[in-house]
């Protein structure tokens, strides 16, 4: 497979921007991503644009907005994946030679409060199965059932990832949280307590693809896009993030985050061993533990030692969202993948500060939501 | 046909009463739930899916499922969702049927603690809401045989 590396970052910070539209959003992150690329007009032969609420031709408006149009500009929508969806048409479209360099960016300006979306029809909004965070609550019971989480560890992982996003000056919540003002915070669905939630929010990220020169001493230091995988859900499981109003008794499924990861592996000739840092799904705080399991990162059942042996955190020995994840930078659909992987980006280049992990060389992304979709990335530092 | 409030008793149905979706359950007493069967793999479907969502086969026919079964997967929805237009909170769960299936519902039970893994719950048909026209809408739950003390 070609060698693709990421020639370039950008990043409009995650959070609340009122009378700021979704193109300046995207506008910010995707000059900084071609400023660091040294790309300009013409130095790109196609873009991808993930966004799920951006609305018709989002990417269009950004790179309108640019003076950068002529070329393919695809718009994606996968949901939560909505910005892994755009990365892999990016990076396949390289593999198959048909272009050298893309840029890839995903931007979103969310709607506030419980996500509405067409997905429902709407007599299922009427009669109330459009409760999103309702099938997180049941997804994360069924878990704690199969896994011995509490909610205690539930807790802790707000902890964890809010202290990690501490020294994130792009998160929405740099604060330290306790464990006992997570579970003070109001019930919203039983288990779940609102501060282990993600808020929904505003923000884009982007990137440059480039085929890499492998030809000499200097390729070293680059980061490399080793496998940029997209998975749907397979049918059958009745809490999938496909969210089905019914499934079949059968517990042996593979979850799409599962089969993604297990393709990514392969692609790039990795294993969860040879991770040095993740950035995973936290929509919820059980859904980070889920993720443990889902990437192979523990054996299942094993979650729940993993975070309380503090592995997971900064100084463990698999830093997870280092970045505070989405329960610190708040959730931008379309955004949200590519933000994840800016940030393994910056960890594999020594950028991330105070939050960087030391000697990172090789860190997987990995978001999932409604489709199903889901999408894992792995970076290598070469 | 009868209406059973959400844990509140029982009460008679106006005549213009109307479920929320066609299809999903008879206005009998006890009311079943309608859903499919796959002639080809034999799993059941719900709603009824005219091409098996399983299989992919068009070998597919109605079905009349069990209006009981036993509670999977159970929380309160505290906040009312997008479109919602009934009462909050409300309970919402997953129930495994007889036939292999494990189906999203509402349950009339909306204390989590009143509820337990395996316990038997059967279907009932609850009032939603009252819509513009002044009619009442009606929607499936499944409900505890036995209540549980927290």
């Amino acid at each position: 497979m070609t060698s693709v590396e990421i020639a370039g970052i950008g990043l409009h910070s995650f959070g609340r921007f009122d009378g700021v539209t979704v193109t300046d959003i995207g506008v910010t992150a995707v000059r900084q991503a071609l400023a660091e690329a040294e790309v300009g007009r013409g130095g790109f032969q196609a873009a991808f644009c993930g966004t799920a609420y951006g609305g018709v031709a989002t990417g269009h408006k950004v790179l309108g907005a640019l003076g950068m149009t002529g070329m393919p500009i695809v718009d994606v929508e996968a949901g939560c994946a909505s910005g892994a969806a755009a990365l892999m048409l990016g990076r396949a479209a390289i593999d198959a030679g048909q272009y050298d360099t893309v840029v890839v960016f995903g931007v979103e300006k969310m709607p506030r409060g419980i996500i509405r979306s067409s997905f429902f029809d709407p007599w299922q909004e009427e009669a109330g199965f459009a409760a999103t965070p309702a099938y997180f609550a049941l997804r994360a019971q069924r878990f704690m059932m199969s896994s011995g989480v509490t909610k205690d560890h539930l807790a802790a992982v707000v902890v964890k990832n809010r202290r990690h996003g501490m020294h994130n000056p792009d998160a929405m919540y740099r604060s330290e949280v306790t464990a006992e003002a997570v579970l003070s915070s109001r019930v919203v669905s039983e288990p779940l307590h609102l501060w282990m939630l993600c808020s929904p929010n505003e923000g884009a990220a982007a990137v440059v693809l480039r085929r890499a020169d492998t030809s000499g001493a200097a390729a070293e230091g680059r980061v490399e896009l080793a496998a940029a995988v997209l998975r749907s859900h397979l049918p059958g499981a009745v809490l999938s993030e496909s969210t089905p109003m019914a499934g079949l008794i059968d517990d042996t499924l593979p979850t799409p985050s599962t089969l993604a990861a297990t393709d990514a592996y392969e692609q790039a000739g990795l294993g969860p061993r040879d991770l040095d840092v993740v950035e995973c799904q936290d929509t919820d705080a059980a859904r980070e533990l889920m993720s443990y399991e889902e990437l192979g990162l523990c054996a299942a059942g094993g979650a729940a030692e993993m975070l309380e042996a503090g592995a997971t955190s900064i100084g463990g020995r698999l830093p997870v969202n280092p970045s505070g994840g989405l329960l610190s930078k708040g959730e931008p659909l379309g955004a949200s993948a590519l933000g994840q992987v800016v940030e393994v980006v910056r960890q594999l280049r020594g950028q991330a500060g105070p939050r960087q992990v030391h000697g990172a060389r090789v860190g997987l992304t990995h978001t999932v939501g409604r489709g199903a979709n889901a999408g894992v990335v792995l970076l290598r530092r070469t | 046909m009868r209406v059973s409030g959400a844990g509140s008793g029982t009460f008679s149905a106006m005549s213009t009463a109307i479920p929320v979706h066609v299809g999903l359950f008879t206005e009998t007493d006890p009311p079943d739930l309608l859903g499919g069967r796959c002639t080809s793999c034999g799993n059941h479907n719900f709603p009824r899916h005219e091409i098996c969502p399983y299989c992919a086969s068009d070998a597919t026919e109605a079905a009349t499922l069990s209006a009981v079964g036993r509670l999977w997967a159970w929380t309160a929805v505290t906040h009312p969702p997008p479109g919602y237009r009934g009462d909050i909170p409300y309970g919402f769960g997953v129930v495994e049927l007889p036939e292999g299936l494990r189906v999203v519902t509402r349950l009339t039970e909306p204390d989590p603690s009143r509820l337990r893994p395996g316990q038997p719950m059967h279907l009932e048909v609850v009032p939603l809401h009252v819509d513009d026209a002044g009619q009442s809408v009606i929607t499936y739950a499944f409900a505890p045989d036995e209540p549980v003390t927290p």
